[in-house]
């Protein structure tokens, strides 16, 4: 098992943990803090490969994670203003309730 | 000369002879045009009715004159009417020497009865009715005597009995008189089922119904050797047989026991149909159709001289005639003493036809036409003149008061009687004696006939005493009927007195013309052995009968409400002869029991049986739209609707996937990207 | 693989793990804060100093402090009464296991074809800002009016509404 390997798996086990997160919590917040850990997953799968996959480019892998990093960050500002919103409207943040939106 | 006679006779024949359907065609298109007419319409009615008859009688008498002129002619035509199979049905018609006196006879006898019930029917409302059935029944009676086809005669014969149910029931508003009507219809009806089968029979044997067709006619020669070679049990011939059948139907018409029943109670019509109907002409009709078919009956004698069926219908005649006359003695209502009277001299006519031959049978029955006409007529009149009234016992004196009616009724009663030399019934019924006595097979019929001559002087006295002598027992004085009623009464006298002339054993113009011989004037006619003998006897016997009748009744005239003598003397048998030997009754309790049962069985049957299965099938069909429905309801449009509701809820089931929830979202699109990658990698592998 | 690789990896997935699972929602974020810094000190370890740093300052410093706000302000610290797991949540369980499974077949998959491990890129501070500043300056123009973008927008989203509040 190749050090690359092992930082991929620690990523593939960081997202599943974000996403089940995601999936099983009935807090909103929580869902953007398994998103948090998706995108952290992500990034650090991409970190990885540019430390130990071929280097054609030497900067690309590092300013891909900057940006996604930074990206990452307007989203979350984003997500939470939302969330406070709803809760001043709905005043519940429980996923369970919001279904006003069904088919 | 002869040859101009000759040409004559020819171009009078070829003029005649194939119009001769006119004579019975033109009274019944009169009758159709007058049943179109209005009620009210009486004279041209009546003039129509007599004009046609007139006109059927003078072309009548053109016939007559024509096959006068050439003794034995026998002409017949016939034609096809339709097919049946290979063979064809025909019809024709005849002119030979005894069609052509029936048709005098009926045409003139008929022609003054017409004119008689201008004045008989004059204060009926329904006179024109009346004109229009008695025109068709004439028309159809004529249609019977030139018949040459048994078909057409059959057709013509059932004609004759339905107008005669329509004259008897003429006032049908009278319970009885359409009870009669309808008895005469059921009687004559059981006599024509067998008529019916006998031509049947015939048919298939001979595969003709016609009576003459140039030598292969059912009746020529040729088809009679047919016939006569077959037996049909109980010792008959087919010939034999086949003419019995036919001698039922003549039975039935002609009032022959036991079929007589229903002729007493004709009499309920109006007078002038009793005269026309059952008196001169349709119960000849009977006796007509065995002259017609003599040869079938007369086919194949026996060693005793005479066949088997000839010999049934001598006795039945004969006892006919004794039967009658007996129970005639003790009746009281006019009419019915006459319509007794009349089934006693068909009697005489059918024993006349078995044991004498057609001319013997024909003639009595020729001058029986006349006389009974002029009877029941001069009846009408004094009915007339009592007002309506029908019982001999409240009538008398009428000589007086009705001296012209008194006089040619006195005429026709002599002439039923016999009375020597002076009146034709004597010549007539004399001829019938003659043929008994030389009968070879037995003498009783002789005796009994002679026995009936004597009863027949008796109660014909009996009522002529009744009637015209005595005191008035009526409430009310009688008057003589008007000259429209006389004038035919006078006529009939005439020839009541007239014809016997043409039937003396001296001068046998009848018999040659029937026999179709030559003539000539012969004295010693009368050195027959037995005749003067016969003649001697039925003389006293007619003496006889009319004194002892005087005795009885002639000497003081009853009170209305005494016993009759006769029934004083002998109050037994003057009871049965007044309950006409309850012959009505065993019939009621016999044939009309067992057909109201037979009738209320088929009503059962019909109802329950019939009725039961038309029920079911309708009951089937009921279950079967049910069962339908059902299964149109249930299983079609249930099966369609649970498809429907399915349908929607399985579109429910998918739309419930969409809860409005994120999470869920979210869970499905992971289950998509594993699905993908899923997919990718495995298709990428090396 | 050396053993403060095992050592970071093991408190960033005990961090993330405990972010997703305690009750009290405080304390997830305050574990996310543990993982964040475990993913740094991770990115250091793979040479990635500037990316490590700027993880600590964005994500420890902004989005951790960003979340203990919000669930301040929309009282997430109450445990609502049914439970903190969604309905039906062992579907997302499952779900979330098959990712991993599928995963990391690709990962042991391609582990098999991967290249040899090569040096780390030598790459300093100064080339990142001059890469910034050159090649990736449109990105990083475009980088900041999201962020500008994003600032207004939770501004004006996140905003009391003046007749609601009365």
């Amino acid at each position: 098992m190749t050090p690359l390997s092992g930082y991929l798996l620690v990523a593939a086990l960081l997202f599943s943990i974000g996403l089940a997160g995601a999936l099983t919590r009935r807090n909103a917040i929580l869902v953007l803090i398994g998103i948090e850990l998706m995108l952290n997953a992500a990034n650090l799968n991409l970190i990885a490969f540019w430390r130990y996959g071929p280097h054609p480019e030497a900067l690309t892998g590092m300013m891909f994670a900057l940006f996604s990093i930074a990206v990452a960050a307007a989203e979350a500002a984003v997500g939470l203003g939302l969330i406070i919103q709803i809760h001043r409207h709905a005043h519940t943040t429980d996923l369970d309730r919001m279904n006003r939106m069904r088919g | 000369m002869q040859d101009q006679s000759l040409n004559t006779i020819a171009i009078a024949a070829s003029i005649i002879m194939p119009a001769l359907v006119l004579v019975p065609g033109v009274p019944m298109i009169a009758a159709g045009a007058i049943s179109l007419m209005k009620q009210k319409r009486r004279k041209t009615a009546a003039r129509l009715a007599i004009g046609s008859l007139g006109f059927s009688f003078l072309y009548s008498l053109a016939a007559f004159i024509l096959v006068a002129s050439r003794p034995g002619m026998n002409i017949c035509t016939y034609t096809n009417w339709f097919q049946v199979g290979q063979s064809y049905v025909e019809l024709g018609w005849i002119l030979d020497p005894l069609s052509a006196v029936m048709l005098v006879m009926v045409s003139f006898v008929g022609l003054l009865i017409f004119i008689y019930s201008i004045g008989y029917m004059e204060h009926d409302e329904n006179f024109t009715r009346f004109f229009c059935f008695m025109s068709l029944f004439a028309g159809a009676m004529l249609g019977v005597v030139i018949a040459n086809s048994l078909l057409l005669l059959f057709m013509c014969w059932e004609l004759v009995g339905l107008t005669s149910y329509l004259l008897i029931g003429f006032w049908y508003q009278k319970p009885a008189a359409a009870a009669a009507a309808k008895k005469a219809f059921l009687t004559t009806r059981v006599g024509d089922v067998f008529f019916l089968l006998g031509m049947v029979w015939l048919y298939s044997q001979t595969g003709t119904l016609l009576l003459y067709k140039g030598g292969a006619g059912a009746i020529e020669p040729a088809a009679l050797s047919g016939l006569l070679a077959q037996q049909a049990g109980l010792g008959l011939t087919a010939a034999g047989a086949i003419g019995l059948l036919i001698f039922c139907g003549a039975a039935g018409k002609s009032g022959q026991f036991p079929l007589h029943v229903w002729l007493p109670d004709a009499m309920e019509g109006p007078t002038p149909v009793s005269a026309l109907i059952h008196a001169a002409t349709m119960v000849a009709a009977g006796v007509y159709l065995i002259a017609r078919v003599y040869p079938l009956l007369a086919a194949g004698p026996c060693a005793c001289g005479s066949t088997t069926a000839l010999i049934v219908v001598t006795w039945v005649g004969a006892f006919t005639a004794v039967f009658a006359a007996l129970i005639a003695v003790a009746q009281n209502d006019i009419k019915r003493i006459l319509a007794y009277s009349t089934i006693s001299q068909l009697g005489y006519m059918m024993a006349g036809l078995g044991m004498g031959g057609v001319a013997v049978g024909v003639f009595h029955l020729i001058t029986h036409g006349f006389f009974k006409a002029l009877l029941f007529l001069g009846a009408g009149s004094v009915i007339h003149g009592c007002r309506d009234e029908q019982d001999i016992r409240r009538m008398g004196g009428l000589r007086k008061a009705m001296p012209l009616t008194f006089l040619t009724y006195a005429i026709g009663m002599l002439a039923l009687c016999g009375f020597p030399l002076l009146f034709s019934g004597f010549w007539s019924k004399d001829g019938i004696l003659d043929a008994a006595l030389h009968w070879s097979v037995a003498r009783t019929p002789l005796y009994m006939l002679v026995f009936g001559a004597l009863v027949t002087a008796f109660y014909m006295t009996r009522q002529v005493a009744y009637v015209f002598f005595g005191a008035q027992r009526g409430d009310e004085p009688a008057h003589e009927s008007p000259r429209v009623m006389t004038a035919p009464l006078v006529i009939l006298a005439f020839f009541a007195m007239a014809l016997g002339l043409i039937g003396t054993p001296a001068w046998p113009w009848f018999r040659a013309f029937i026999d179709g011989r030559a003539l000539s004037l012969d004295w010693h006619g009368f050195d027959e052995p037995g005749l003067l003998a016969l003649m001697g006897t039925s003389t006293l016997v007619v003496f006889l009968g009319l004194g002892l009748g005087w005795w009885l009744y002639g000497r003081q005239s009853p009170a209305p409400e005494e016993q009759d003598a006769l029934e004083e003397l002998a109050p037994m048998p003057w009871g049965w002869l007044c309950d006409r030997l309850y012959v009505d009754e065993l019939y009621e309790v016999t044939v009309i029991a067992f057909y109201s049962w037979w009738a209320r069985v088929a009503d059962w049957l019909d109802r329950r049986i019939w009725g039961g299965a038309v029920a079911g099938v309708a009951w089937a069909f009921r279950g079967w739209a049910q069962f339908n429905r059902f299964l149109d309801t249930n299983w079609v449009d249930g099966g369609f609707d649970k498809g429907c509701e399915e349908l929607a809820s399985g579109g429910g089931l998918l739309s419930s996937v969409q809860n409005g929830r994120v999470q869920t979202y979210l869970r499905i699109l992971a289950g998509a990207v594993v699905a993908l990658v899923a997919i990718l990698i495995w298709s990428s592998r090396p | 693989m050396s053993l403060v690789f095992y050592v970071l990896a093991a408190l960033t997935l005990a961090g993330a793990l405990a972010a997703v699972t305690l009750k009290n929602t405080v304390h997830c974020a305050l574990a996310l804060t543990v993982a964040f810094a475990g993913l740094a000190l991770l990115y250091l370890e793979l040479d990635a100093q500037f990316a490590g740093f700027a993880q600590i300052l964005v994500y420890i410093g902004a989005v951790a402090i960003l979340i203990v706000f919000a669930i301040l302000l929309t009282k997430g610290s109450e445990t609502p009464k049914e439970g903190v797991y969604s309905k039906n949540s062992l579907a997302g369980l499952v779900m979330a296991a098959g990712v991993f499974a599928v995963l990391g077949w690709a990962v042991i998959e391609s582990a098999k074809v991967l290249p040899n491990e090569t040096a780390a890129p030598d790459v300093t501070v100064l080339q990142i800002g001059n890469a910034l500043m050159g090649r990736y300056v449109l990105p990083l123009e475009i980088v900041a009016l999201l962020l500008t973008a994003a600032l207004i927008g939770a501004v004006i989203v996140a905003m009391h509404e003046k007749e609601e509040t009365k």
